[in-house]
């Protein structure tokens, strides 16, 4: 299902006939024209520029001083002198650290939450013989077709009912388990041979020991996947939060961020520095794990 | 899914069968031990709610007051609200605005980062950095780029054009969020169009060359026949999440929606006004209700185009 898999198969094989000159289809693919190649990486560098662009320009203006123009034109997109002066100003006018920390500790919580909770139930609805699975399979999917933002207002007296508005564990736990995630922990436990736990289980290994020790380690992909997209939900997330946090003194990073736009949007600096803040760590986690940013889009579409 | 003969132990032998009941004995809870945080979860704040949001449409609840049955007041009160009107106008117009370009643009996007040239994998990755990044994070970076004194004018002045009032004419404002959703779901909908390309056959694409068919000719004849069902999936999805936008409206038009409210989305109608201590759930779970039965009205017409089409 890895989607990143099949591009990378493609390298053995010839690649595909160049799009605009149909005589170039030799055996190899591999006569491919300067004049195509120069136009495909023009294209690309236009469409970098586009997609990536706003970041650097973002983090372009988080680095102007106080003195320098921001609205100069000619645009300048190199600030003349760099400085972090943005970055301590931000921490100044709002607790961005403590807002940081806040959406930290939603988003390991919800990664915890959802491997552990999606993988024992993707475990029982794959593996294990009772009585109402298939009900059971069936809640997940009902719930996974259940659009949130259709339920937020119930959502909230839920929490309300519960003391647990305008807490950060009531924002953690609507999505604490996500049906999303039990379904695709239970399609990776299906794709598991049988076998390899059956000879465990005529070793006299139980049910935890099978779960644990043989079946969990082998769906390790499926799990990453889970976590990641589980961290970067909690971290992203905008009007959950909005909706059940009402203290600023327990905003998460997002909700910060536009409590500060509404505050002192004259202040294009500090805006762009607290946007920096909160986008760096998910850049950072992207550009390490990339293989699992793409797995999750393929096996979150099908299911989806 | 996984193939039939992985899923159940029927064809197992009687070692297994056996054992199996042994265990079942040993532990007779453990399945639903095992379900039972997924379960409560998915039951308390899914489920639950979901009946909540239905029975509180016909109540007047609100959220200090627990409200009485008031039949279908809330769904006539509605019909004459014209915020309503204006809520569901901007969704739809969103859906329209935002569902070709995501169906197509990425469809595009993925032929040109399909060939595996020298460096494809970064260009790959960094066309997907959008998605990684926040709504917020995305939504004030754009709002910064599109002031009136922002980087996008500044070009534009220099080109000779004056300053556009992007985020402060109506229409412009509902434009420039809708050219923010696709900015930020381009990369995400080409990761999907890729692995459908990948399945692809390459001899389609060499016959259609050998008889002479252009490139425009063969997009239309062999890669979108090739992958139409993903196409389908991406505006089932795409027009399911555009119908519900609600953080790029909030933050380029304001919590209010412009000074007049007039670039209100529905979610964001159900948010003002189902919210706060005064916030009015049954009236706002009415709303919820309706947008609901246009999701699942979407997801229909969507697949129903697909079976026609494909008749």
């Amino acid at each position: 299902m890895s989607v990143v898999d099949k591009p990378r198969t493609a390298e053995q094989e010839p690649p595909l006939a160049p799009a605009r000159e149909p005589r170039v289809t030799d055996e190899h693919g591999r006569r491919v024209r300067a004049w195509e190649l120069a136009l495909r990486y023009l294209l690309l560098l236009g469409v970098l520029a586009l997609t990536v662009g706003p970041f650097l320009w973002q983090l372009s203006t988080s680095l102007k001083g106080p003195t320098e123009d921001i609205f100069s034109s000619p645009p300048k997109f190199l600030p003349s002198d760099p400085t972090l002066h943005n970055y301590e100003r931000v921490a100044e006018t709002i607790p961005v650290w403590d807002y940081a920390f806040n959406s930290l500790k939603v988003a390991a919580a919800n990664v915890v939450t959802n491997c552990v909770g999606a993988a024992l139930a993707g475990y029982a609805l794959a593996r294990l013989r009772y009585r109402g699975r298939r009900v059971a399979t069936l809640v997940f999917i009902l719930a996974m077709l259940v659009p949130v933002e259709g339920i937020i207002i119930a959502q909230f007296t839920t929490m309300r009912e519960l003391g647990l508005n305008n807490t950060l564990v009531g924002v953690v736990l609507p999505g604490c388990v996500s049906a999303l995630n039990v379904l695709l922990m239970r399609n990776a436990f299906l794709n598991l041979p049988y076998e390899i736990e059956e000879a465990a289980f005529v070793d006299g290994a139980n049910v935890w020991q099978r779960f644990y020790r043989i079946a969990l380690p082998a769906v390790k992909g499926t799990l990453a996947v889970v976590a990641i997209f589980a961290f970067m939900g909690a971290w992203d997330d905008f009007l959950w939060p909005l909706i059940v946090l009402s203290d600023p003194s327990k905003f998460t990073l997002t909700i910060g961020l536009n409590y500060l736009h509404g505050t002192f949007a004259n202040d294009e600096r500090l805006v762009a520095a607290g946007t920096i803040i909160a986008v760096a760590p998910l850049i950072a986690l992207f550009a390490c794990l990339q293989r699992y940013f793409f797995r999750g889009v393929g096996e979150g579409a099908v299911k989806g | 899914m996984a193939s039939p003969t992985l899923t159940g132990p029927r064809n197992t032998g009687s070692t297994r069968k056996s054992a199996t009941r042994r265990v079942r004995r040993q532990l007779p809870s453990s399945p639903w031990l095992f379900a039972a945080p997924g379960l409560l979860v998915t039951g308390a704040f899914i489920l639950y709610p979901f009946v909540s949001t239905l029975v509180n449409s016909f109540t007047d609840r609100r959220t200090l007051v627990p409200g009485e049955f008031v039949g279908l007041d809330n769904f006539r009160e509605l019909l004459h609200d014209d915020m309503f009107w204006t809520g569901l106008r901007n969704s739809s117009l969103y859906v329209l605005g935002v569902v070709p370009a995501l169906v197509l643009l990425p469809l595009l996007l993925a032929l040109l980062v399909q060939k595996n040239i020298p460096g494809i994998t970064f260009f790959r990755s960094a066309f997907y950095t959008p998605v990684v990044a926040s709504i917020v994070v995305v939504g004030l970076i754009w709002v910064w780029l599109l002031d009136e004194r922002g980087l996008v004018n500044s070009v534009l002045e220099m080109l000779g054009a004056g300053p556009v009032g992007f985020l402060s004419d109506q229409w412009l404002i509902l434009l420039s969020a809708m050219a923010v959703t696709v900015w930020k779901g381009l990369g995400y909908y080409m990761i999907i169009y890729l692995a459908a390309l990948a399945n692809v056959p390459r001899e389609l694409h060499e016959a259609a060359a050998v008889d002479g068919a252009g490139a425009v000719r063969r997009f239309l004849s062999v890669t979108v026949p090739a992958v139409r069902s993903t196409m389908v999936l991406v505006a089932a999805l795409s027009s399911v999440a555009a119908f519900k936008v609600f953080s790029e409206v909030y933050l380029m038009a304001g919590p209010a929606g412009g000074p007049a409210g007039e670039d209100t989305t529905l979610v964001m109608l159900v948010q003002r006004t189902g919210t706060g201590l005064t916030g009015r759930v049954g009236y706002a779970s009415a709303i919820s209700v309706v947008v609901f039965v246009v999701t699942v009205a979407l997801m229909l017409l969507v697949l129903r185009a697909d079976r026609k089409e494909e008749s």
